[in-house]
């Protein structure tokens, strides 16, 4: 693959062996005192000043990629809200804000255009078709694009069919982008894909991503098995982890994620050592955890591919246990029909 | 041709008959359910049997494998989609028959929240299970669930939350039920991708189900908890 070195990422992935991306959006914006059932998107307009601080949260911290607020930026999402209309003009200002943080940094500093899921189950499972996921991933990467996002960056997608859809929208809006998908439910998506599962899609896409990957899920440990399932199938595309802190616990009207920034800067290093090369955090990760993490990839040594063991020793257990990479999972009912 | 051909489902014996309709709801096959549940009631079986031995009993494989990582959304959504071929076939009969109730559940995604994926997977599992469900769809405000408990009268309350953003919100609901007086008049049982079980507990809900299969399960459970307390 010859890759494209107009892209602010990929210079950046040319210069340096490991990056490190943000935290948590929703985690952060409720410290700030968003509110339970609020568009978080809303605040892009409402509140510009706390969605800057949650992006300089960031790269204080030593990110050196952020995503915008835009994960729930496409029209099926703000439709909830009354807000389909403004898709454009919300992930614009997303990026906009994120433009004007990243280009204060004194160094580079990607602004990733976070483009979440649909919520919808596509055809002919459900009702969206293929051609109105592109559409609606498409608009939203139009307003990222004219605030000035670097990449588009699309996030804990469960379905093949949607990580597709949003590959096509970036191809139209010219855009590079990154792609990861959530593995929570026994170490598969939602729709029961493998890490090998996505590595071979991505191989096939007609507009490879720049990088590809796992966020949020179940917990660190969970994220770093899938991790190593992509490096086992040798794809040369660069490899995204971005776990959550632990799991969240709720006290006193709060969520909480219990994983320390000690337990996270382990994550980091591990995730490292499992192959990847954009290593951040997802729900529950502070700009605390974060300091913790980029403390840990630069004063830490590159250590030989973990086992899961050690990962488990070091991150906690995991949530199931075959990933459905080993061939050791459970097996499908027979049935006389499919023999 | 697949050997799909050699099947033919009125020469099988009643139990051979099942056990095939277990497969066939296994592999989401709605005319092979539709044409198995027309050939029993032919037979003579009445439909809550047709239901509860057929459909229940296949529904249930298909909870485990799900609850066990062996089947995935997907497989579920065609199997229940198959299922619900079935049921179309049974419900006026059972309406008719006045068969036994299971139970009714009043469901909904908390306010803010689109996802209804999980919600519709339990929805269709609680009716596989013989459940009445009725279904608020998403972004649920307070008190949409608290006129829907008025009127519905059910015995169970679902909420579901996909988003760390929305998730609180069920807390919101459980402590204004709280304050009206009717919390213990109802189970309430909370689920989604970013809950665990000690969110259940801190939010007052009566238990978090991590998935539609174990929803199922737990709500049988406490269904006939509170029915032993009625009758003791």
């Amino acid at each position: 693959m010859v890759r494209d070195m107009t892209n602010a990422l990929s210079r950046l992935l040319e210069t340096r062996d490991w990056l490190m991306a943000d935290g948590a959006t929703g985690t952060n914006l409720f410290n700030m005192g968003l509110s339970s059932g609020d568009a978080p998107e809303m605040w892009n307009v409402e509140h510009p000043e706390k969605i800057k601080a949650l992006y300089a949260g960031a790269v204080d911290a030593g990110s050196d990629l952020f995503l915008t607020n835009s994960f729930g930026g496409n029209a099926s999402r703000l439709k909830l809200h009354g807000a389909e209309g403004r898709v454009r003009e919300l992930n614009r200002i997303a990026a906009e804000l994120g433009r004007e943080v990243a280009d204060a940094a004194g160094r580079p500093v990607i602004v990733a255009g976070s483009v979440g899921p649909t919520g919808e189950i596509m055809a002919p499972m459900g009702s969206l078709t293929h051609e109105l996921a592109v559409e609606m991933f498409h608009e939203q990467a139009e307003g990222l694009k004219e605030g000035g996002a670097d990449v588009l960056w699309v996030e804990t997608i469960s379905a093949v069919e949607e990580y597709k859809a949003a590959a096509e929208a970036a191809k139209l809006a010219g855009m590079a982008w990154c792609g990861t998908m959530s593995f929570d439910t026994a170490g598969r998506t939602m729709m029961g894909i493998t890490s090998a599962d996505l590595a071979k899609v991505i191989d096939k896409l007609d507009h490879p991503p720049l990088a590809f990957g796992a966020n949020c899920g179940v917990g660190a440990a969970d994220l770093l098995r899938t991790v190593l399932g992509f490096a086992a199938t040798g794809s040369q595309t660069p490899i995204i982890a971005k776990g959550n802190a632990g799991i969240p616990k709720y006290h006193d009207g709060h969520i909480h994620y219990d994983g320390t920034p000690s337990l996270m800067g382990d994550y980091a290093v591990l995730a490292r050592d499992c192959g990847a090369t954009i290593i951040g955090g997802c729900c529950g990760t502070t700009p605390e955890h974060l300091r913790a993490m980029k403390e840990a990839l630069e004063t830490r040594p590159r250590g030989d591919r973990p086992t899961l063991d050690e990962i488990a020793a070091k991150l906690g257990g995991f949530s199931s246990t075959s990933d459905g990479t080993d061939g050791d999972g459970p097996e499908r009912r027979k049935s006389r029909r499919r023999g | 041709m697949s050997d799909q051909d050699d099947i033919i489902l009125s020469e099988l014996n009643d139990e051979e008959l099942v056990e095939q309709m277990f497969d066939d709801l296994y592999d989401g096959l709605k005319e092979e359910i539709e044409e198995g549940v027309e050939i029993l009631l032919e037979r003579g079986w009445t439909p809550y049997r047709v239901l509860t031995e057929a459909l229940v009993g296949g529904m249930t494989v298909v909870g485990r494998d799900f609850r066990d990582g062996i089947l995935f959304v997907p497989e579920v959504l065609l199997a229940a989609n198959a299922m619900k071929g079935g049921m179309a076939i049974l419900k006026p009969l059972l309406a008719e028959t006045g068969a036994p109730r299971v139970g009714k559940m009043v469901i909904g995604t908390v306010k803010g929240d689109i996802h209804d994926i999980g919600k519709n997977l339990v929805s269709m599992m609680m009716e596989g299970a013989g459940f009445e469900v009725v279904d608020l769809g998403i972004n649920n405000a307070v008190e949409k669930y608290l006129e829907a408990l008025e009127t519905e009268k059910p015995d169970i309350l679902g909420m579901s939350a996909l988003l760390t953003t929305t998730m609180p919100y069920m807390k919101t609901v459980i402590d204004t039920m709280v304050e009206q007086g009717i919390r213990d008049d109802y189970i309430v049982l909370v689920g989604g991708a970013p809950l665990n079980e000690e969110f259940g507990r801190a939010i007052g809900a009566d238990a978090y189900c991590r998935d539609a299969a174990v929803a199922v399960d737990t709500a049988k459970a406490f269904v006939a908890r509170k029915h032993n307390q009625m009758n003791a």
